[in-house]
């Protein structure tokens, strides 16, 4: 019986889930063994002149990662889902907009006039700026545009799985090329490669009844306590809102979770939730207080909705 | 006039392209490399906690992420006026080094690989990581392997993450190290030495013994006269995590030295309407277009780079490495774009030396792992050396610690003229009277692979061989000729 055809291709993104996937080690010999990979720019000689002439749905699962930015990842998205059986939003970015998703806190435009024009370093006297089309005496240069706002793979094309993480981990990773390779396939539309519940589910720090009186940045804060939840020392952690599977890595360093996993089953809006959950813990019945050490939380914005905003509710600044 | 089209060239995200245009004679008139992506990190990160910062700028690459991750803490630190501590400095230094082990594994064996261990005319079926460790052997590629998978390991338990590590703060780190794990990490350390000390004979044996390698990497198609640019230490040794930035010019001879908050005294960036990347120049040289030499702005910051401005190497056996190189290559500078792969391996074993320095000294357990920041923040500056260029991050923030402006000047963008220079020069080279051959295709790409580019770390490398089309039209844009390698 032939290999199933894989595909994982990178848009608007780091690199990052490329690295997470290299991270499944000797288990890379595994996956050559089982499947066909046809397309993966990152480790073999792959051209999007060979996609367009492969058959559609000629590939039978393909991973997409990163965001939509510019044209030429919109493209790719679409001709990846028709060449696809299965796509599948791979990693943060495609699945829920990530960090560069932040991006819709201002637009293309600004972004570009602070870059190419009000930066420190840069001497643009002439006001230059990267166009789609540049004549030059020996003929014309061509560069995709960049789009307004990003979207996520899931906005502008049908998405079969959604696997969140930034970058999903390697277990994680692992376990769901397994399930793939078994044929056992979750309903379409199912996110993968999560557990259920929450971070704080996952989390070995102990809880207990949380009662804030104030809140502090991170760095502010000296003596954090290893073995107690976060958020009962008055430090942000999203974990209450965002979806299990990681393992909880970031409280175990002392620093709270900022919500890569995305949010947890059944919360429709990421920010919305967490800014509810976390105004209700507050140790007072004084709106004024209360109001007080809301105030504490800075960029709450930035903070709950650091890797959904393109995916939420609010979607991009107002 | 005939234009020569490459496309995709996927190790740049598949988001690169060159376009090489030809005049009457089918001589290379013109040459570029387009960079065509910008996800404007400078401008959403305004209005976003300062401490948040090294948190949200790792995710610029998740290939270096431990790069931004420590110039972003040392931003952070400057903005509150902070020298932390000791251990702090120590911690974030070795892991930093830990992650150069791996990053540079990575690019020597599967990215270089196919050029040097495989050979220039490998078998395409063999470029990708799987064919590398089919051709050098399981046990090899076994070594290869498990020392990447060590490497994310160990930064996983220091940073939190085994990608976008998070565990350099402003002030220092969030978390310390025991006792137990001090003793793991050395004898750790001590498998790395003898892994890099593996790989220099490898080097070796592969490429210094073969004299076809050696005429190649020592031709003029792939030579450049710039300036170079690094960080050493106060003795004029290399350093990645510390240090002033040195600037040698094409003559080997110390241009300018200068402390990272006054690096735009400096630096100056050019732009293009055909990119969306920038072109970094000395600003007191000056912008003389896509030309090398004394007169011209444009300088390299690579490993080779590093090594061209520094004095020697801080650790025995990388010096001993280091001296070795330069007595082979007729002393410094080097401009051999491809020597920049011995250098990269020179620092490969430095840093693999460093790590068992840093984690044998007895304050890395201490207590003092972080401070506290007691001063108003205002503005910043951090920088290292990332494997693939200087990395410079720069914050203002109001009194509160709220980003007002970020800049920043991450490793491949230096490059970015000399690679467009190098792309040009091994075009001009190959391609004559409208001749092409496969050779070309391999060539420009080593021109490439050398700068190990990571463009705008908006774009990447990874391991692999890139493919290439070469399309040549004639004047009416008639398919005249395609080349594939596939």
């Amino acid at each position: 019986m032939a290999k199933p055809k894989f595909a994982i291709y990178w848009a608007g993104s780091c690199g990052g889930c490329e690295i997470a996937f290299l991270d499944i080690r000797e288990k890379i010999l595994d996956v050559d063994k089982a499947v066909d990979l046809v397309f993966c720019p990152c480790i073999m000689d792959t051209k999007y002149e060979d996609v367009e002439a492969m058959s559609d749905g000629e590939i039978d699962v393909c991973l997409y990662n990163g965001c939509i930015r510019n044209e030429e990842n919109l493209h790719i998205a679409e001709l990846l889902r028709k060449k696809s059986k299965v796509l599948v939003a791979y990693g943060s970015c495609a699945s829920e907009g990530c960090i560069p998703g932040l991006g819709n806190l201002t637009d293309s435009e600004a972004i570009q006039k602070y870059v190419y024009e009000e930066s420190p370093s840069t001497g643009n006297p002439k006001k230059v700026y990267p166009k789609s089309t540049t004549k030059i005496k020996a003929g014309e240069l061509t560069i995709p545009e960049m789009f307004k706002y990003v979207r996520t793979l899931g906005q502008v094309v049908d998405v079969d799985y959604f696997m969140p993480g930034c970058p999903p981990v390697a277990e994680q990773i692992w376990a769901v090329i397994e399930v793939i390779l078994s044929g056992k396939l979750p309903p379409k539309g199912s996110v993968i490669g999560v557990n259920s519940k929450t971070v704080c589910d996952e989390c070995e720090r102990t809880k207990d009844e949380k009662r804030i009186k104030q809140f502090y940045r991170p760095h502010m804060i000296k003596d954090i306590d290893p073995e107690k939840c976060l958020l009962e020392q008055g430090l942000i952690c999203n974990g209450p809102a965002t979806r299990a599977g990681c393992g909880a890595l970031c409280p175990s360093v002392n620093l709270g979770c900022r919500g890569c996993y995305g949010p947890a089953e059944g919360i429709q809006d990421m920010g919305g939730k967490l800014a509810g959950a976390i105004a209700s813990i507050i140790d007072s019945d004084d709106p004024e207080e209360i109001e007080k050490v809301v105030d504490q939380i800075v960029d709450p914005v930035g903070t709950f909705y650091r890797f959904n905003l393109p995916s939420s509710l609010l979607g991009r600044r107002v | 006039m005939k234009k020569v089209t490459i496309d995709p060239i996927t190790r740049l995200e598949g988001h690169g392209k060159i376009e090489i245009f030809l005049d009457d004679g089918g001589n290379v008139a013109d040459a570029y490399l387009q960079i065509p992506e910008l996800r404007g990190f400078e401008k959403f990160c305004q209005g976003r906690p300062v401490e948040e910062m090294p948190r949200i700028t790792s995710r610029i690459c998740g290939v270096c992420p431990e790069a931004h991750l420590m110039a972003s803490a040392k931003a952070c630190d400057a903005v509150y006026h902070m020298d932390i501590p000791r251990t702090a400095k120590m911690l974030r230094e070795l892991l930093y080094n830990i992650f150069y082990v791996t990053d540079h594994t990575t690019h020597f064996y599967a990215l270089a690989g196919p050029d040097f261990v495989v050979g220039p005319d490998a078998p395409k079926a063999q470029r990708n990581i799987l064919g590398i460790i089919h051709k050098v052997g399981v046990e090899i590629g076994g070594k290869v392997v498990g020392m990447r998978g060590m490497c994310h390991e160990l930064i996983k338990q220091m940073g939190g993450k085994s990608v976008h590590p998070i565990s350099a703060i402003p002030g220092g780190m969030s978390k310390g190290m025991t006792k137990e794990e001090q003793a793991d990490i050395i004898k750790k350390g001590e498998e790395a030495v003898e892994f890099a000390k593996f790989t220099i004979q490898f080097f070796n044996d592969i490429v210094l013994k073969n004299k076809a390698y050696v005429d190649l990497i020592l031709s003029d198609t792939f030579t450049h006269q710039t300036y170079n640019m690094g960080l050493v230490d106060e003795k004029n040794f290399s350093n990645f995590y510390h240090g002033d930035i040195r600037v040698t010019g094409p003559d080997g001879k110390e241009y300018v030295k200068f402390k990272e908050a006054d690096y735009l005294d400096h630096i100056e960036e050019h732009v293009e309407p055909w990119s969306y990347l920038k072109f970094p120049f000395l600003k007191n040289v000056g912008w003389k277009g896509f030309v090398d030499g004394t007169k011209s702005g444009v300088y390299k910051a690579t490993p080779l780079s590093r090594c061209n401005v520094s004095d020697g190497m801080a650790t025995p056996l990388a010096n001993e490495e280091h001296d070795r190189m330069y007595k082979t290559l007729g002393g410094k500078p080097v401009h051999q774009t491809l020597a920049t792969h011995w250098a990269r391996i020179i620092e490969l074993l430095y840093s693999a030396e460093r790590w068992v320095e840093l984690a044998s000294d007895p304050e890395i357990i201490g207590p003092d792992f972080r401070m506290v920041p007691t001063e108003t923040p205002d503005e910043g500056v951090g920088v290292v050396e990332a494997p693939r260029g200087t990395l410079y991050h720069h914050y203002k923030t109001d009194e509160n610690g709220i980003i007002k402006e970020a800049n920043l000047i991450v490793g491949t963008t230096h490059n970015n003229a000399p690679i467009n220079m190098s792309v040009k020069k091994a075009a001009e080279g190959l391609i004559k009277n409208g001749k092409v051959n496969d050779g070309l295709l391999n060539m420009v790409e080593m021109a490439f692979r050398a700068y190990d580019p990571c463009f705008g770390c908006a774009t990447h490398t990874l391991p692999g061989q890139m493919p290439l089309i070469i399309k040549i039209y004639d004047a009416r844009q008639d398919l005249l000729e395609e080349l594939r390698r596939d």
